[in-house]
């Protein structure tokens, strides 16, 4: 059962609600749910986004940006209508947060879209979840159904001059449609490929309008900025790392789970306290600290505060707070094979070093794994996915070649061992790719 | 029991049409509805066929061509039939670390087809899907859009055997849902 994961370091501040009942609005509204809303009307465009600057909310997709100052990129004055858009195309191998949210408190997303239209004065807004996510559609459809008949929705919303109008999207399986632009492609009825930027979203975005695009975490999170205070929000982080944050704890654990904790909660705590440590009495060999995309630390390297600038300053990522943890048992030429697989897997196929790069990285570490690997090719690997990083539209081509290369760095003898037609010293064998369709 | 009155020319249920007409004035562009009416058209078909698409092309104003383009681009949009269950086992990272490999092989074994086969009673489909957003609940699959978590090959066979009772009394009653 997907349900929140709780521990006495837990702060249930984003998960305030779960597991009370808040997809009922009235319950919601007990809760003190759309106060903050009521209160966005009354404080207008700049004073909301002062909050939002304040309470140092960095988006929880992945690339961490202060949500604030994204949203002052919005003009005030536009030719075209604005947009809100939520990412909850969830789909980062080792994520599985944004689910929780939307299962429990639906209404703190539609909070959260009112807040962002208020700021940047845009009269509609998306919802967009992935396909394989139906169960939660209907229950955003519903939710967002019953907004519109406590006229928190719809026309001149909670009774003022403002009309707010929000729809739920569904996808239909595509890790490269959670990339910002390539989710307003898939949003306008086309193939999920991401657009050239310059324009950024907030000047050109969906329908060419100026578009905020922001993950469903974060959106969820912005009504409690509002319920507790900016400042007493930031507080609960560390510096330039606001609030908390719904950690998504998997792999060789104790207790696996999702678990809200305050930012800048120490990793090495978070594995073996939170998370019970590693079943079965076995030895801990790697750490994936924000999803598939972020490169591996090593034991030594997880006594570090997981907010984005720690983890950064660690050689990795905060991500999209997929923490996933590999014991002495797992084959790293394995790990890297199946992470590769799936960014081949979901390339869009737009750009040559991302399409190429992941096909041959792919089929070298296929070979590589069973044995067939060469010395040379293990550089060829690295060389392969250095020359991916920064030269493609968008960042699946940095996603497959960071965790590629960060595999290939601490874990160099792991890859020799397969050499020499040896194969998996792990005896894991990979099954035969089946043929395309 | 369906509360919309027929529509003609449509290959839908009376619902799904009149779901569809609405989905349509929800956009500032009609093309939007497209991914979601080609999702919700598989859900009731079965796949996405030549009608469908003719059908989406003709709703939304773009050509076959157009719509075909986007079947393409998207891996739960299928243009063949699946089984009336179809298994989607993980086997992204989070999964292969707690057992997903396994459970995929223990379905192929159980069900007698491998991967992206059909049962030859049309019962259950099988495929190896990509991370479904689970990962804490390792190792898990999707029947349909059912999440199943914490599975081991005893529970997956549990599963399995359930759908294959749900099938039986769906027949014996003469179809169902």
């Amino acid at each position: 059962m997907a349900t929140l994961a709780t521990h006495p370091d837990c702060v249930p501040l984003v998960s305030y609600r779960f597991g009370k009942g808040a997809t009922n609005i009235d319950k919601y509204i007990e809760l003190q749910g759309y106060e903050s809303a009521r209160k966005a009307l009354e404080l207008g465009p700049d004073a909301i986004i002062a909050e939002m600057k304040t309470s140092n909310l960095r988006g929880r997709g992945g690339a961490g940006f202060p949500t604030g100052l994204k949203w002052s990129f919005v003009p005030r004055q536009a030719p075209k209508p604005k947009y809100v858009l939520v990412n909850g195309d969830e789909s980062e191998p080792g994520t599985c947060k944004d689910r929780l949210i939307f299962e429990y408190d639906p209404h703190a997303v539609i909070e959260g879209v009112i807040i962002a239209a208020l700021a940047i004065q845009a009269k509609m807004g998306f919802i967009y979840l992935r396909g394989e996510y139906r169960y939660l559609i209907e229950i955003m459809e519903k939710a967002v159904a019953d907004a519109y008949a406590k006229g928190f929705l719809g026309k001149k919303i909670f009774g003022s001059d403002f009309d707010l109008d929000v729809v739920v999207q569904t996808g239909a399986g595509a890790y490269e449609v959670g990339e910002e632009s390539a989710l307003m492609e898939s949003l306008e009825g086309k193939r999920g490929i991401p657009r050239i930027r310059p324009p950024f979203p907030a000047v050109v975005g969906l329908y060419g309008g100026p578009t905020i695009i922001n993950n469903a975490e974060t959106i969820a999170t912005v009504p409690h900025i509002f319920r507790i205070g900016a400042g007493e929000y930031a507080k609960l982080g560390t510096e330039r790392n606001g609030g908390t944050r719904l950690f998504c704890l998997s792999g060789h654990l104790e207790r696996p789970g999702v678990y809200e904790l305050p930012m800048g909660y120490n990793l090495k705590k978070m594995i073996y306290e939170v998370g019970g440590g590693i079943p079965n009495g076995k030895k801990l060999k790697a750490v994936v600290p924000g999803g598939s995309s972020t490169p591996v630390l090593l034991p030594e390297e997880i006594d570090i505060g997981m907010d984005f600038d720690q983890v950064g300053k660690a050689g990795s990522m905060l991500g999209s707070g997929g923490v996933v943890v590999l014991d002495e048992t797992a084959c790293m030429v394995e790990f890297a094979l199946r992470t590769m697989k799936f960014y081949q897997h979901e390339s869009c196929g737009w750009c040559i070093p991302c399409r190429e790069g992941t096909d041959w990285l792919k089929k070298s570490l296929t070979r590589l794994h069973a044995g067939g690997g060469a010395d040379k090719d293990i550089d060829n690997i690295r060389y392969l996915a250095e020359n991916m990083l920064g030269r493609t539209f968008c960042p699946l081509g940095d996603a497959a070649a960071m965790p590629t290369i960060a595999f290939v760095k601490k874990f160099r003898k792991e890859f020799e061992d397969h050499l020499e037609g040896r194969g998996c010293p792990y005896h894991r064998t990979a099954e035969p790719e089946p043929a395309l369709v | 029991m369906s509360t919309h009155p027929a529509q003609p020319g449509t290959i839908f249920s009376p619902d799904l049409a009149a779901r569809f007409d609405r989905l349509v004035t929800l956009y500032p562009v009609k093309r939007s509805a497209l991914v979601p009416m080609l999702l919700y058209a598989q859900d009731e078909i079965g796949y996405v066929s030549d009608a469908v698409v003719a059908e989406a092309a003709a709703r939304l104003g773009i050509t076959e061509l157009d719509v075909r383009n986007v079947v393409s681009y998207y891996s739960l949009l299928r243009t063949k039939p699946a089984g009336k269950y179809h298994v989607q086992v993980c086997t992204n990272i989070s999964c292969m670390l707690r057992g997903g490999n396994e459970i995929l092989e223990h379905c192929k074994k159980k069900l007698g087809i491998p991967n992206k086969g059909v049962t030859p009673d049309g019962v259950f489909s099988l495929e190896e899907v990509e991370c479904i957003g689970a990962c804490s609940w390792a190792p898990a699959a999707q029947v349909n859009y059912a999440f199943h978590e914490n599975l081991t090959p005893e529970s997956m066979d549990q599963v399995l055997a359930d759908y294959r009772a749900k099938a039986q009394n769906g027949s014996q009653k003469g179809g169902g849902k």
